[in-house]
C-alpha cells in the first residue's frame, strides 16, 4: 500500500459482507475492490469509464468503480459479481441467461454486464428488445458483437419469471 | 493510469465545504459525480492538491419546480433529473437532452450541476442552460451570486466558477406556455460527445404561428452557442416548407473546428440539418403539448 | 449414444467466470512489486539523457533501469520472429531504448515499486531529454523517404517481396478491357477488453523462474525468455492465466515486458507484475490494417479475369519483430475464391514512426479481401454485368479441389486449396439476402428519397496452419480424464470444444474431461494461438492423442476380461464387451490395472498389485507399452485448410447526415464440419462486430509528428450494441477437409474478413459513386459526396 500518504478508512459493504480498509484518497474504488478487498471478479479495461468492465452496484445503481474514489464510497453497499448468485450457490437469473445463450467469451468484460442487467431487470422486469440493447448500451464487448449478450437479458427475465412463478 | 498523490476533505455541511475551499484557495478541487474529473486525475492531466468532496451534501440532492423555474441542486444526479417527472414535465428540453448524456452508468453518479460547471462546449447541457438562459448559483464563504448563462461560458472547460467558490444550484427557466422544445444530436457512437447538436425553442403567438425561435449549438463553438432564429423562421410563408432560412442561418453562424471525427464542413452542414430537425420537433410540441 | 461432435453444449468454462472467479493476470501475484515505464513522448528521437534523481525518493521506490542496466543478450535487440529472405532489413527494439525512441509510446525506462500508483509517481519524476527527429507518418511519407526511421534502413523497407503465377503483365496487355484502380485502408487495432500483463516469480533455491503472462504463446514466452535470461528451457515455466481476449495482438513476444520483469524478478529476488493501462496498449503494443493498392486487372467479356497485377504498399511501424507475414497472407489472400488467369503481387513493407503492426484477426485477410472484392464489383460496373455473376465466372469449381494456386503461403507451403463449393455459397448467400429481388426494392426506396444499397463479399482463409500442435490424454484412475495441449486459450471455449472431443473419442461423460491449455508444465510442444488453428491443430492432436488412450485402454480391460479388444466399447466411461453394459468395468479402474503396482495406496489400487492376479509369465509391463493409459499425440499437416464466406449487407445512408445504417447483414460460412455449432457463431458474431467496426468506425489516427490522437476508448471507437447489426443472418455449408482426421477447418477469424469490402459495396450502390478507401465515417461519407457532386 502507498506509504508516505494520508490513509483514510473507508468502511464498504460488499455483497453483504462488511469491510473495513485504510487506503489513501487517491485510491480508485476498483483498485480497492479488486486488491484491498481481493474480490478480483470486478475488471478494469480502460480507467476512464468508457467500457464498462468495472461497473458494480453502489446502493443498487450501476456505476463505473474506476470513476469513483474508494474514499468516496465509504458507508456504501455495494454488489459485485462475486454477490449476484443466490445464497445456495445458484446462478442468478442472470448469470444463468448468460451461460444458456453463450453470452460470454473470454468473460473479461461480463461482471460489468451482469451487474448492469440485473439492476436493470430490476427497474425494467419485461423488456422488449429494444429495451434489453438499451440496457446494456454502454458496456463495451470484443468478443461476442453483443448479439447474444442482448439474447441473454431477454432470457434472463425469462428466467426470473419462471423463478418467481414457481417460488411458493 | 492512476491518479497522483491528494489530500481529501469531505465536508459534512456547506458552510463547512465553503470554508474549507476558502482555506485551500487555488489548490482545491470540487469533487461531485467524479466522472469527468477522475479520468483526468487518472490520465495525470489534472493534478489538484486538494479534493473537496461534495457527496455528503445530502441537502444539495434536490430537484424542485419552483418559480417558474426547474432547480437543480448540485448534488442531483443525472439520473435523477431525467426520471424526476415533475421536472420533465415542466422543462421537457432537460429529459431531451439528457438522454443523449453518455451513457446510464455514468448518468448515475454524474451530477447535472456538475455537467455544466466543467463546461464542455461539446456537453448537452451547457448548451441547454444557454438556449433556456437559466443561472448558475455561485457561493463561496463571502456570500452568494447569480450567474446568468450568457455569462457563465467563458470558453471551452472555463466557467464562470472561482477559486474558492462553489456552484450550489442551477435554475431552468420552465417551459412557458404555447412553446415547444427539440433536442437533435448525431454522435459517432450512441453516448458519445456529440460531433453537432441543436437544442431548440419555439414560442408561438396567440395566432398559433411561430412568434419566436432560438436554437444552441454543442460541439460547433468554444462555447455554447445561442443563435436568434426569430426572423429566420417567421419570414417563411405560413405552413410554408418549414425552417431552410434557419438552417442557412445557422450554418452562417457556427464556427466549427475539424477534429478526428469530423471536418468543419460536415459540421456545419450537420448544424444546417439538427436545426431543421429540432425546430421541427420544438414546433410539434407547442402544438401539441406532451408529444414526445 | 450421441455424439457431442456437432452439439452446442453449454460451455464448461462459464460457471467460474460468471461467479467472478476467472484469474485473468492483474488478479494473480497481489504480493508482487509492480512495474511502470517510462515511455517517448516522441516519434523519433535521440536519447541525449535521463535523470532518475528526482525519483530517487519516492517512498516505495525498488529499483529504476535504463538500457545500460541491461545485461549480455538483454542488451541486444528482441528477436525476429519470422525471417523471410525477402524481410532484408529487419529491425526489432531493445527492451529498453538505447539511445533512440522510435515511436511515441517505446519504453525507455522501467521503474519497479511496492504498488503501481508509486510506480507511476516514480516514473512522473523521472526526466527524459531528448532530441527530436523528424518523423515518417503514413505511407507517403515512409514512400517518399525524405527522412528515415532507421539509419540504415534506405527508402525505409523492411522488404519487398513478389509472388507470381503466369505472366499477369502480359495478359493483362492483351486483355480486351483493363482497369486500373487504387485503393487504401487505414489502421486498427485488435483491443481486447483485458490489455497485456506479465508476472513473474524466480524461485531462488530451485534457479528456475516461474511466469504467468497474459499471451497467445506460452511456449514462445518461454523460448524467447529463456534465451534471453540464459536459463535452460526445463528452468522456464509460463502459465496462461484466464486471458480476456487476443485477436491477434497477444501472439506477439516478447514484449519487453515479457523480458523485462523476469529479469527484474531473478534480480530482486521478490515477485515482479506489470499490468499494462489502456494509453499503454494503444501506445506500446501493436496495430494492424494500413496498407495502399494500386491494381491493374485485365479482362474479357464476361468478366473473366485475365491478368491481375496487384501493387501494395504496407505499414510496418517502427520495427517487424513478426516479419513480413501480414503482407505474405494480404499478398496470397487476395485472390479469394477466384482462378484469375495469371496474377502478379509486389509489396514493399515500410517503416514508420508509429507503433508496430502484427497480426490482428483477419491478419492481412481484410484487405486483400477489400481489393479483390472491390475490384471485382468495378469489373462489373465497367461491363454492366451483376456483381455476383462476375464472381461466378471467376469461381475455382468444386471440380477442380484440390487447386494450386501458384504461390507459397504464409506457412512457406504451397498455396493449395484443399476443398471448397464456392458456386453453393454463393447461391445460398443470395438467397438469403435476396440478392436477385433488391434491384426493386432499391426502385421504390428511391422513389421514397431513401437511399439503399446492397453489397457482398468473398473471401477464402487459410486456418490451421502448422508446424503442429499437440495433445496428451490422460486417463486417472478416478476415471477422471485429464488434457493437455500447449497452445492457449483466450474466449473460444478451448476447454468445451476440447472436452467434446476427448468425450466422443473415449466414450466418457462430458463432465469428467479436463482441458488444460497454455502452461508449458503440462504441454511443452506448442506453437500457438493464432491464424484460426486451434481446433484444427490441436483438436485433430487431441483426438488423435484419445484415441491412443483408447485404444490402450481397451487392451488393457481386454485382457482383464479376457476378451478380444474388438468386441468391447466404451460407454459413459464404462468398458463393456458391446451391447453387454452388465459386463463392464469402469475407465478408473482400467487405468488401475494398467499400472501395475508393488504397493497399493488405497483400496481400489490393490486390484493392481503383485499378488492379485495376471500372467506371471509375462512381464508386468510389456515391450513397448508403457504404465497408465495415456496417449500423446502431435498433428503436423503438410499444408493449411482452406475455410471460406460469402457476406452480404444491406445499408441505408441518410441522405442528410451521412450516416449509414445497416438494414441487415448476412453470411454463409463453410469451416468445414463444426464441433460446436453455437461457439463457431459467436465467433462470426463478434468477428463481424470488429469487421463492422473497421468499415464505419475504428481507425487509428496519427497526426503528422507521431502522435497517436485517439489513444483512448474515447476516441478509438469500438463499437457498442448501438453500433453493430442487431441481427447477423448465418447460413451453413460444410465441405469437410481432407487434410486432418476431424474434417474440420478454422473459424476463428471469419467474421472480419470482407465485412469493409462488402459494406464499402454497399456504401457505392446506395450512393452511386466508387468506395475505394476505408474506414467510412458520416463525415467521410458527407465530403465525398460534396467530391461527387455532379455523379447524378
Amino acid at each position: 500500500m502507498s506509504g508516505g500518504e494520508e490513509l483514510h478508512e473507508v468502511r464498504l459493504t460488499v455483497n453483504g459482507a462488511a469491510y473495513q480498509v485504510r487506503v489513501p484518497a487517491r485510491r480508485l474504488l476498483s483498485d480497492c475492490i479488486r486488491h484491498d478487498l481481493g474480490l478480483t471478479g470486478t475488471h478494469v479495461g480502460c480507467e476512464h469509464g468508457v467500457c464498462g468492465a468495472c461497473t458494480i452496484l453502489l446502493d443498487g445503481d450501476p456505476v463505473r468503480s474506476c470513476l469513483m474514489l474508494a474514499v468516496s464510497a465509504d458507508g456504501a453497499q455495494i454488489t459485485t459479481v462475486e454477490g449476484l448468485a443466490e445464497p445456495d450457490g445458484t446462478l442468478s437469473p442472470v448469470q444463468q441467461a448468460f451461460a444458456d445463450c453463450h453470452g460470454l467469451q473470454c468473460g473479461f468484460c461480463t461482471p460489468g454486464f451482469l451487474t448492469t442487467i440485473t439492476a436493470g431487470l430490476r427497474a425494467t422486469p419485461d423488456p422488449g428488445e429494444q429495451q434489453a440493447r438499451e440496457m446494456v448500451g454502454g458496456n463495451l464487448c470484443r468478443c461476442t458483437g453483443y448479439h447474444n449478450i442482448v439474447a441473454s437479458v431477454l432470457r434472463a427475465a425469462q428466467i426470473q419469471r419462471e423463478r418467481a412463478a414457481r417460488r411458493p | 493510469m492512476k491518479p497522483p498523490p491528494l489530500r481529501y476533505s469531505r465536508p459534512t455541511s456547506l458552510a463547512e465545504a465553503l470554508a474549507v475551499l476558502a482555506s485551500l484557495g487555488p489548490g482545491g478541487k470540487v469533487l461531485a459525480g467524479g466522472q469527468s474529473l477522475l479520468p483526468l486525475l487518472s490520465m495525470r492531466l489534472a493534478a489538484p492538491d486538494h479534493l473537496v468532496d461534495i457527496n455528503r451534501l445530502a441537502d444539495l440532492a434536490y430537484v424542485r419546480v419552483d418559480g417558474g423555474q426547474v432547480r437543480v441542486g448540485a448534488l442531483a444526479r443525472h439520473a435523477q433529473v431525467l426520471a424526476d417527472l415533475p421536472a420533465r414535465t415542466a422543462q421537457p428540453l432537460l429529459a431531451k437532452a439528457l438522454r443523449f448524456v453518455a451513457h446510464a452508468a455514468i448518468r448515475n453518479r454524474g451530477t447535472t450541476v456538475g455537467s455544466i460547471v466543467h463546461a464542455d462546449p461539446a456537453g448537452e447541457m451547457p448548451a441547454v442552460l444557454a438556449l433556456l438562459a437559466g443561472t448558475v448559483r455561485v457561493a463561496s464563504q463571502g456570500g452568494e451570486r447569480v450567474v446568468p448563462a450568457s455569462e457563465f461560458f467563458l470558453g471551452p472547460l472555463e466557467p464562470a466558477v472561482r477559486t474558492a467558490e462553489l456552484a450550489t444550484e442551477i435554475c431552468f427557466p420552465v417551459l412557458p406556455r404555447a412553446a415547444g422544445t427539440g433536442f437533435a444530436e448525431v454522435s459517432r457512437r450512441q453516448g458519445d460527445y456529440a460531433v453537432c447538436g441543436v437544442a431548440a425553442m419555439v414560442q408561438l403567438g396567440d395566432d398559433g404561428r411561430i412568434a419566436a425561435a432560438r436554437a444552441a449549438y454543442l460541439s460547433v463553438g468554444p462555447s455554447p452557442l445561442v443563435i436568434d432564429l426569430t426572423e429566420a423562421v417567421t419570414a417563411a410563408p405560413a405552413g410554408g416548407p418549414g425552417f431552410a432560412a434557419a438552417a442557412e442561418l445557422a450554418r452562417q453562424h457556427v464556427d466549427p473546428e475539424p477534429d478526428i471525427h469530423a471536418t468543419a464542413a460536415y459540421r456545419r452542414h450537420l448544424a444546417g440539418v439538427l436545426t431543421e430537425r429540432a425546430l421541427a420537433e420544438a414546433a410539434g410540441e407547442a402544438r401539441e403539448p406532451g408529444t414526445p | 449414444m450421441t455424439s457431442f461432435f456437432g452439439a452446442s453444449v453449454q460451455r464448461v468454462e462459464d460457471d467460474r467466470l460468471l461467479r467472478g472467479l476467472g484469474a485473468y493476470l492483474d488478479d494473480l501475484g497481489d504480493d508482487a512489486l509492480a512495474a511502470a515505464f517510462v515511455r517517448s513522448p516522441h516519434a523519433h528521437a535521440r536519447i541525449t539523457d535521463i535523470d532518475v534523481s528526482g525519483a530517487l525518493d519516492v517512498d516505495g521506490l525498488v529499483a529504476i533501469y535504463t538500457f545500460e542496466d541491461l545485461p549480455g543478450r538483454l542488451a541486444e535487440p528482441l528477436p525476429l520472429l519470422i525471417p523471410h529472405p525477402s524481410l532484408t532489413h529487419g529491425r526489432t527494439p531493445y527492451p529498453l531504448a538505447a539511445g533512440e525512441v522510435n515511436h511515441v509510446g517505446e519504453p525507455v525506462v522501467m521503474v519497479v515499486a511496492r504498488d503501481r500508483y508509486l510506480a507511476e509517481d516514480a516514473a512522473g519524476q523521472i526526466e527524459v531529454s531528448y532530441q527530436p527527429l523528424p518523423a515518417v507518418v503514413g505511407l507517403a511519407a515512409a514512400r517518399a523517404a525524405q527522412h528515415l526511421v532507421h539509419d540504415d534502413v534506405p527508402g525505409n523497407l523492411a522488404g519487398n517481396a513478389v509472388q507470381e503465377n503466369g505472366d499477369a503483365r502480359a495478359a493483362i496487355s492483351a486483355a480486351p478491357h483493363v482497369l486500373e484502380l487504387d485503393f487504401e485502408i487505414e489502421r486498427s487495432a485488435s483491443t481486447p477488453l483485458e490489455g497485456r500483463g506479465v508476472l513473474a516469480r524466480w524461485d531462488g533455491q530451485a534457479q528456475r523462474m516461474r511466469i504467468w503472462t497474459s499471451t497467445q504463446t506460452s511456449t514462445g514466452v518461454r523460448a524467447a525468455v529463456a534465451a534471453k535470461l540464459g536459463l535452460a528451457l526445463a528452468d522456464v515455466d509460463v502459465i496462461t492465466p484466464d486471458v480476456g481476449g487476443g485477436f491477434g495482438v497477444k501472439i506477439v513476444h516478447p514484449w519487453p515486458e515479457e523480458v523485462l520483469v523476469p529479469w527484474a524478478a531473478r534480480l530482486l529476488g521478490q515477485p515482479v507484475k506489470f499490468t499494462e493501462d489502456r494509453r499503454e496498449h494503444f501506445i506500446a503494443s501493436a496495430h494492424e490494417r494500413a496498407q495502399q493498392h494500386h491494381v491493374r486487372v485485365g479482362f474479357d467479356d464476361g468478366g473473366r479475369i485475365l491478368g491481375l497485377d496487384v501493387r501494395f504498399w504496407h505499414d510496418n511501424g517502427a520495427y517487424i519483430p513478426y516479419g513480413l507475414i501480414v503482407p505474405i497472407v494480404t499478398s496470397t489472400q487476395l485472390l479469394g475464391p477466384y482462378k484469375p488467369g495469371a496474377y502478379r503481387v509486389e509489396f514493399d513493407s515500410l517503416y514508420t514512426n508509429t507503433v508496430i503492426v502484427t497480426p490482428y484477426r483477419g491478419a492481412g485477410r481484410p484487405q486483400g479481401a477489400f481489393v479483390m472484392e472491390r475490384t471485382m464489383d468495378a469489373i462489373a460496373a465497367a461491363l454492366r454485368l451483376d456483381r455476383a455473376v462476375v464472381r461466378e465466372r471467376n469461381f475455382i469449381q468444386p471440380g477442380e479441389m484440390p487447386y494450386d494456386q501458384g504461390l507459397i503461403f504464409q506457412d512457406g507451403r504451397p498455396l493449395i486449396y484443399d476443398s471448397g463449393d464456392y458456386p453453393a455459397l454463393l447461391a445460398k448467400l443470395k438467397e438469403l439476402i435476396g440478392w436477385d429481388q433488391f434491384a426493386a426494392y432499391q426502385q421504390a426506396a428511391r422513389a421514397q428519397g431513401r437511399r439503399v444499397g446492397i453489397g457482398l463479399g468473398c473471401y477464402v482463409e487459410g486456418t490451421g496452419v502448422g508446424p503442429y500442435e499437440g495433445g496428451h490424454v490422460v486417463v486417472e484412475t478416478s476415471g477422471k480424464v485429464k488434457v493437455a495441449t500447449g497452445l492457449t486459450t483466450q474466449g473460444q471455449g478451448h476447454q468445451t470444444v476440447f472436452a467434446q472431443l476427448v468425450a466422443d473419442e473415449l466414450g466418457v461423460p462430458l463432465a469428467d474431461v479436463q482441458i488444460v491449455t497454455g502452461d508449458t508444465r503440462r504441454f511443452g510442444y506448442a506453437v500457438g494461438t493464432f491464424a484460426s488453428r486451434a481446433a484444427v491443430m490441436s483438436g485433430s492432436a487431441i483426438a488423435l492423442a484419445a484415441r491412443k488412450a483408447r485404444a490402450k485402454a481397451l487392451r488393457v480391460a481386454a485382457e482383464a476380461m479376457e476378451v478380444s479388444a474388438d468386441d468391447l466399447e466404451i460407454v459413459d466411461g464404462i468398458v463393456q464387451v458391446k451391447g453387454d453394459p452388465a459386463s463392464g468395468i469402469a475407465l478408473g479402474t482400467v487405468a488401475v490395472l494398467s499400472n501395475p503396482l508393488r504397493y497399493a495406496f488405497d483400496d481400489a489400487a490393490q486390484a493392481a498389485t503383485q499378488f492379485a492376479g495376471g500372467d506371471a509369465s509375462r512381464p508386468p509391463v510389456a515391450e513397448g507399452e508403457e504404465p497408465g493409459i495415456e496417449g500423446r499425440a502431435f498433428f503436423s499437416p503438410a499444408r493449411s485448410t482452406f475455410a471460406s464466406g460469402m457476406h452480404a449487407a444491406i445499408v441505408e445512408t441518410d441522405p442528410d447526415t451521412a450516416e449509414v445504417t445497416i438494414l441487415r447483414y448476412c453470411v454463409v460460412h463453410d469451416c468445414g464440419r463444426l464441433i460446436n455449432p453455437r461457439i463457431v457463431e459467436g465467433q462470426i458474431h463478434g468477428g463481424v462486430a470488429q469487421g463492422v467496426a473497421g468499415a464505419l468506425y475504428e481507425r487509428m489516427a496519427y497526426d503528422d509528428a507521431g502522435q497517436l490522437q485517439n489513444a483512448s476508448f474515447m476516441d478509438f471507437l469500438m463499437p457498442y450494441v448501438s453500433e453493430v447489426p442487431a441481427r447477423i443472418e448465418i447460413g451453413h455449408q460444410q465441405t469437410p477437409s481432407p487434410l486432418n482426421p476431424l474434417g474440420i477447418k478454422g473459424a476463428g477469424e471469419a467474421g472480419v474478413i470482407p465485412g469493409a469490402a462488402v459494406l464499402a459495396a454497399a456504401i457505392e450502390d446506395a450512393e452511386g459513386f466508387p468506395v475505394t478507401s476505408m474506414p467510412m465515417s458520416p463525415s467521410d461519407l458527407f465530403e465525398l459526396r460534396r467530391t461527387h457532386k455532379d455523379t447524378p
